[in-house]
């Protein structure tokens, strides 16, 4: 603890760099989507940015989608309460990207088209399979969506002095749909890239800031983190060490279901996996995981300088009385780096939001418009020109218009990580099965695959329901994170229910599905504007 | 679209949606061929050989990391340089780990290409 540097903390002033550098980055990415919207003509380009986007630009924005509110936000408030059991995340989020790369991106790039769903919808009966993936898909979604708009409430209470929370949100769903609905995919890509960097760079300052105060010593930094003292629930003063696991999760099993909700939920993120669709062929799509992995490890590591850096130079009791866990970050900028900082970090953070909701949002749309409206409705015919995205544009209306909504209703101090795992939790056990069932096993079938996504999705949000977090001592569920029990329940159900029906049709077209997934021929192609 | 019928030029079976697939462009594709052929078969068992073993060892390493913070906490809060101890040094180690494999990965996957686009050349399709 530095009692000193507290001591220079001032309260937030009326400087408005944070609000100038915020605006700066909302100009600068209304112009692409000004640019896109020229550009942008047709489904492919709408969807999938006329998948022209390149190996490292896509790993830029996998990784811009990837690193929301939860990663900046969350895991630096969770290491600086909880120590080195939030810096788990940190670990998981990286580790899940390994799923992605051996088993998702490549076969799902070369059989698929906008969706996830496509991937499933080739030797399945596309109606019943599409409309349940494309459920699964809103729900993650909106989980998602939620802790990022929680994320945006806390940030907004000081990055912009004197604007009210429901101001604010509704301010941030209108850039997200404007971005959405006139730029489609290309401008949600160079959206993440741009915010990518951004993070990065800003993350990289806040290590570098934190280890000046360490007079650039790692031993001094580790040395402070053994003794962080804190303010007990009982008022009595306690000092613990910060490097020692079991502080957060008192439970193992927590871990462990939390481990699995993360490392087999990323491979189901809808956001992330329509990601894939952006790039030319399936090589292209292998390396811009690599790429992703690169970036996302590397910010990853750096949420030890500022997670910790937090815990040690403000100590979790100063962080509960400033903003709680979701603004740690954003105080240690104010602290090591002055205003101009704070504001640059919050911008930041901000904009990070804002990024991730305008893909939350593209991909929950493009699911609602190509799934469900397109193919379970229209059975797959378009009736006009540009009937697809027209729909998927005033999907994103409807989309922004009820995350607002949801938004407002809800409160700052519920920890962003935490919401975001549980979205992982959703994912790993409706999605997952589905998609890697239906890739790799010839006998898998339509009622596998329904039965599957219903039992995942079901199971998971049942179990969060009944979990400590929602009903206290009474909860029916130990666990904190469903996915120990909802992951298996989702591989049994579309296991048991494939045994219990045949479908010679699925699986004949095994054969077909294969050769796509393993050689990309009849995949599709770039497209030239 | 008021192009014709979508899946006059459809490579798929009817029962998946027709706005799904690519236009044909080459020949018909035998597509049972191309999956009973020996070089196609030798790729999936090539892939097989290096994801299968690496997808267990990333997924026990990372569950045995889970389960010896969890269970073990005295054995990992050892230190070993400073106060860094084997908490730490383990969680870090995972980031190298996924690193590595996903090199490993790339690496092996420039093979797979190009056996893939011999078995295409093998059946005159690009």
């Amino acid at each position: 603890m530095f009692p000193a540097l507290l001591a220079q903390v001032e309260p937030p002033s009326s400087d408005h760099t944070s609000l100038f550098i915020f605006l700066a980055f909302v100009v600068a990415t209304l112009v692409i989507t000004y640019f896109s919207a020229r550009k942008s003509s047709g489904a492919s380009a709408y969807f999938a940015a006329g998948r022209s986007i390149t190996g490292w630009q896509n790993g830029l924005a996998v990784a811009g989608d990837y690193m929301s509110a939860a990663s900046f936000l969350g895991i630096a408030g969770m290491i600086a309460l909880n120590g080195f059991d939030g810096f788990m995340y940190s670990v998981g989020f990286l580790v899940a990207y390994l799923t992605v790369l051996f088993i998702v991106a490549e076969p799902l790039r070369n059989s698929g088209k906008y969706t996830m769903a496509d991937v499933l919808a080739y030797r399945l009966k596309p109606r019943p399979v599409r409309a349940l993936a494309s459920l699964s898909t809103l729900t993650v979604s909106l989980f998602y969506m939620i802790a990022q708009m929680v994320g945006a409430g806390a940030l907004v209470k000081v990055l912009i002095p004197g604007i009210s929370y429901e101001l604010a949100v509704i301010a941030v769903g209108i850039l997200m749909v404007v971005y959405v609905v006139f730029g489609g995919m290309l401008a949600t890509t160079w959206v993440q890239i741009i915010k990518a960097i951004l993070l990065m760079s800003g993350s990289f300052l806040l290590s570098v800031l934190v280890m000046a105060k360490f007079n650039f010593s790692l031993a001094e930094f580790f040395n402070s983190l053994a003794a962080i003292k804190s303010t007990g629930a009982d008022g009595v003063e306690v000092t613990q060490n910060f490097l020692t696991p079991g502080l957060l999760f008192k439970n193992p099993w927590d871990q462990i279901s939390l481990g699995m909700a993360l490392v087999f939920g990323t491979a189901g993120l809808p956001h992330i996996l329509i990601r894939f669709y952006t790039v030319p062929d399936a090589k292209t799509a292998r390396s811009s995981v690599v790429w992703a992995m690169v970036i996302i490890g590397l910010f990853y590591i750096m949420t030890t300088f500022f997670g910790f850096g937090a815990a040690s130079l403000m100590g979790p009791d100063f962080i509960k009385a400033h903003g709680g866990t979701n603004m740690a970050a954003p105080e240690l900028a104010r602290l090591v780096g002055g205003e101009v900082f704070f504001g640059f970090i919050s911008a930041v953070a901000f904009a990070t939001i804002l990024a991730v909701v305008a893909g939350l949002t593209i991909s929950a749309s493009t699911s609602f418009a190509h799934d469900f409206y397109s193919n379970v409705i229209h059975h797959g015919k378009e009736h006009r020109a540009g009937e697809e995205v027209r729909v998927a544009r005033i999907t994103a209306f409807v989309v922004g218009a009820a995350s607002i909504a949801i938004a407002i209703g809800l409160g700052d101090r519920v920890n962003v990580a935490f919401l975001v795992g549980l979205a992982f939790a959703v994912a790993a056990s409706a999605n997952l099965p589905a998609i890697i069932l239906s890739i790799f096993w010839k006998r898998f079938n339509t009622a596998g695959a329904v039965a599957g996504l219903i039992a995942g999705l079901v199971s998971s949000i049942a179990l969060i329901i009944v979990s400590p977090d929602f009903m206290g001592d009474n909860a029916l569920f130990p666990l904190k994170n469903p996915a120990l029990a909802s992951i298996p329940i989702g591989f049994l159900a579309a296991v048991i229910a494939t045994l219990c029906s045949r479908e010679p049709g699925a699986e004949a077209k095994f054969a077909e599905l294969e050769v796509r997934a393993n050689t990309g021929l009849g995949a599709e192609k770039a497209t030239e504007h | 679209m008021s192009a014709p019928d979508p899946s006059d030029q459809d490579l798929t079976p009817e029962s998946a949606s027709p706005t799904d697939t690519a236009p044909k462009d080459g020949d018909p594709v035998d597509w049972e061929a191309i999956a009973a052929d020996a070089d196609f078969k030798k790729l999936l068992t090539d892939k097989a050989r290096f994801v299968i073993p690496a997808t267990l060892f990333f997924i026990i390493y990372y569950f045995a990391f889970l389960v010896l913070v969890g269970w073990f906490p005295r054995l990992m809060e050892i230190e070993v340089f400073g106060r860094v101890n084997i908490a730490y040094l383990f969680a870090l180690s995972q980031f190298f780990m996924a690193w590595i494999l996903a090199f490993l990965y790339v690496a092996a996957a420039a093979g797979w290409d190009r056996q893939a686009a011999a078995v295409l050349a093998k059946f005159n399709q690009k």
